[in-house]
């Protein structure tokens, strides 16, 4: 270890400075972070809350299809189910929200592994049909009869919201803020080593070439049924945190729409990218908000037309266009120090 | 850059954005900055985007009702800043524009909001911030309920009420009645039912068939066939409006010929009885509580004319035909005699007490008879239900108004 710095600090000065400057830049984000929720009103707030409750949900998504090449459709139901076990855990059988939302996790989990299970026979779109029949069928599930006493039916469920514990002095919507932050920075954290690792390699192989990868003895099968179950891990745990959010859940709240919103996310704000998922709920949370102040007759051909124009001007999204530039930069500077003598 | 470094750079363009769009958004606000600002601020969610958008006109109607209102004074001498927002018939969506339009733009009430589900979710969040949830745009029969939610306001006849008014029609008109019921299997198909059994009281026995539909089904002609073979005289149709025109015609095509009620909400001549078939459709009776533009025999009615003048002038791109903006009409004019009543106190406190003490309004779009009434213990503005039958063109006005007890 002593070794390698030594070799890095002998063979080029910018490296350590490098380091140092990502190590001020996450100490300055830490910060923001922190001290967001003290700045803005709790509407505000509120709106980040979400925000980091959809990145959660397209980081799971984009570990999916951004680096396994799987296309799910059936996200939003997922995310939905996550939602729907939090509210009936919390509100009909009367658990703490953490366990709630560890409920909320386990079910999405094995609910995504069984889904993983046939799934492996289905490639591509097919996948991507198959996904759509679980989005497209989950409202009217939720409606039925014999489960109308846990789901409530069409008029859902209402939740109260978590208060902060310890006799803290925050408002409910910043201790909510908190405790997704948290949440969040873990699942990155997590999805951040898993790709790091020999797992990230095994699952972005299968993606580019299954054949090789089986060929080098990477169990195909295992992958893709436990990348499915995390991916639906991560959409139940965001599921279950909107629900604390929106502190309401129903049918009409989890539609088809949902699903693809969460894909526009990933492909907007950046495909195999773990940022990508940060930039991707920032536009799919603000972007038709925009799009109504800027029309209220066709909010959505206003969504459609700035669609068009990212897919357009960033192929790689938001993500790659940020890296883009991150690496100008690094040349500019590069150049200015060659050409000092 | 690669790995979490560009996370944190994510995170940190996202909370530098934050701000930035909190002040994009409140300029638009500050037109109308809070010392010196007299207009009363009144908010709304309506679903202009999505699968209930064809009731979006309802929003818009509405807006240009209070522009007509400010453009001649406004009320007292306020202009009514009127802010609708589309929540795209979104729960979640609706819950976070409710927020907006409280914490951001400080309303001092929410009016008109559409959508059962939509309610359901701001429902406790306004109770909470005691802003008055006015006259909400649903048929539900939860909205008026001061003793549980005393923030929150229902405005149309309930589809209890209405099931009743059926009832209570049958059990005094029908001697020898034998009833069949088709209804939807969910919320709104069971509140009829109540209502209706309820109307019958102990006549309800004379229920003898009942089936049920899911939204999903493609027909309901198995259905039909099951509630004639029950040798009923009587069917009361509690379908939503594709349902109701093949309910309509297939009870036709088959023989039965009991007499048939059919619930509100599939009144439309031109969506429901035309494609059921309009020779098919007479003898229908349902109730109605306002004036229904596309009928003739209200031509030269005065409010009628007002506002068809209304739409002509202040909202060309709406149909003056239909149902929809006759009932945003009628809502506005109501949200409008609470701000009258309320004088120079234009609090929440104040707007949700005159709403609960409205004493025989009557907008001129209602039926003659018709009158608006809430105290602080009835939380429902329209109580009064006129029944009326189909003639092959419209519907004809019969018998006596039914109010609830």
């Amino acid at each position: 270890m002593t070794n390698r710095g030594d070799v890095h600090l002998a063979s080029t000065q910018t490296r350590p400075s490098r380091r140092h400057l990502r190590g001020v830049a996450s100490i300055v984000a830490v910060v923001a972070l922190v001290s967001l929720p003290f700045v803005l009103s709790d509407y505000r707030v509120f709106q980040a809350t979400l925000v980091i409750v959809s990145s959660i949900a397209l980081l799971g998504l984009n570990l999916l299809t951004g680096y396994g090449g799987q296309i799910s459709l059936g996200h939003g139901a997922l995310f939905g189910i996550g939602a729907y076990v939090a509210a009936i855990l919390i509100q009909k059988w009367g658990l703490p929200y953490g366990l709630a939302i560890a409920g909320a996790a386990g079910v999405c989990f094995v609910t995504g592994f069984l889904f993983g299970l046939p799934a492996l026979r289905l490639e591509g779109m097919y996948l991507a049909l198959a996904t759509f029949a679980l989005a497209a069928a989950l409202p009217q599930l939720l409606k039925y009869k014999a489960i109308e006493r846990f789901t409530g039916g069409v008029q859902g469920i209402t939740l109260t919201k978590p208060q902060a514990p310890f006799g803290l002095v925050v408002s409910a919507d910043r201790w909510l803020y908190f405790m997704c932050l948290a949440i969040a920075i873990v699942l990155f954290a997590g999805v951040r080593n898993l790709m790091r690792g020999h797992t990230g390699r095994a699952i972005i192989a299968i993606r580019d070439s299954p054949v090789a990868a089986s060929s080098t003895g990477v169990n195909i099968a295992m992958y893709k049924t436990m990348t499915f179950a995390i991916s639906a891990m991560y959409a139940g745990i965001a599921g279950a945190l909107s629900a604390l959010t929106v502190q309401f859940v129903s049918p009409d709240s989890f539609t088809l729409f949902l699903s693809l919103s969460l894909l526009v996310g990933i492909v907007v704000g950046g495909l195999a990218s773990i940022s990508g998922a940060v930039f991707g709920a920032i536009f799919v949370q603000f972007v038709p908000n925009v799009a109504e102040e800027i029309s209220k007759a066709a909010p959505w051909a206003i969504y459609g037309l700035v669609l068009i124009a990212v897919v357009h001007m960033m192929p790689r999204g938001i993500a790659g266009l940020v890296s883009r530039l991150c690496f100008r930069l690094r040349a500019l500077s590069f150049f200015d120090r060659i050409t000092q003598p | 850059m690669r790995g979490l470094p560009s996370v944190w750079l994510a995170f940190a363009v996202f909370a530098l954005t934050e701000p930035a769009c909190k002040h994009g958004s409140t300029t638009e606000g500050n037109a109308s900055p809070a010392a010196e600002d007299t207009d009363i601020h009144i908010g709304q969610t309506m679903p202009y985007s999505g699968p209930a958008s064809a009731y979006g006109t309802i929003g818009r109607v509405e807006a240009a009702y209070f522009k007509k209102i400010n453009e001649g004074g406004g009320i007292g001498g306020h202009k009514i800043n009127f802010v609708t927002l589309d929540d795209a018939y979104s729960p979640p969506k609706a819950v976070e524009q409710v927020r907006r339009l409280v914490e951001q733009d400080h309303v001092v009430a929410v009016f008109q909001p559409l959508g059962t589900a939509s309610n359901a979710a701001i429902q406790d969040y306004l109770n909470t911030k005691k802003i008055p949830q006015l006259f909400t745009a649903t048929g539900a029969s939860r909205w008026g309920d001061p003793a549980h939610h005393l923030w929150t306001m229902a405005f149309n006849p309930s589809y209890e009420l209405e099931g009743t008014t059926y009832g209570r029609h049958i059990a005094a008109n029908q001697p020898d009645a034998k009833i069949a019921v088709l209804y939807q299997n969910d919320d709104y198909g069971k509140d009829y039912l109540k209502g209706l059994k309820e109307g019958l009281g102990d006549k309800a026995k004379t229920i003898v068939a009942e089936a049920t539909y899911e939204v999903s089904d493609p027909t309901i002609d198995s259905q039909i066939a099951t509630l004639k073979g029950s040798k009923a005289n009587t069917f009361v149709n509690i379908t939503t409006p594709k349902f109701a025109a093949q309910a309509i015609r297939k009870a036709y095509d088959i023989g039965w010929k009991p007499v048939e009620y059919l619930n509100n909400v599939s009144a439309s001549v031109a969506t429901v009885l035309t494609p059921a078939g309009l020779d098919k459709s007479v003898g229908l009776i349902t109730v109605a509580y306002f004036k229904d533009p596309t009928d003739a025999q209200w031509d030269n009615d005065p409010a009628m004319q007002e506002f068809k003048a209304f739409m002509k002038q202040y909202y060309p791109e709406g149909s003056a035909t239909d149902g929809n903006n006759a009932y945003g009409y009628i809502a506005a004019q109501t949200m409008v005699q609470v701000l009258k009543q309320c004088g120079a106190q234009l609090t929440s406190e104040n707007i949700l007490k005159q709403a609960a003490s409205l004493a025989d309004f009557s907008p001129g779009l209602l039926l003659p008879g018709i009158k608006i009434n809430t105290s602080s213990t009835d939380y429902y503005p329209i109580e009064q239900l006129q029944l009326v039958r189909f003639n092959g063109k419209t519907w004809e006005v019969f018998g006596q108004l039914y109010s609830a007890k």
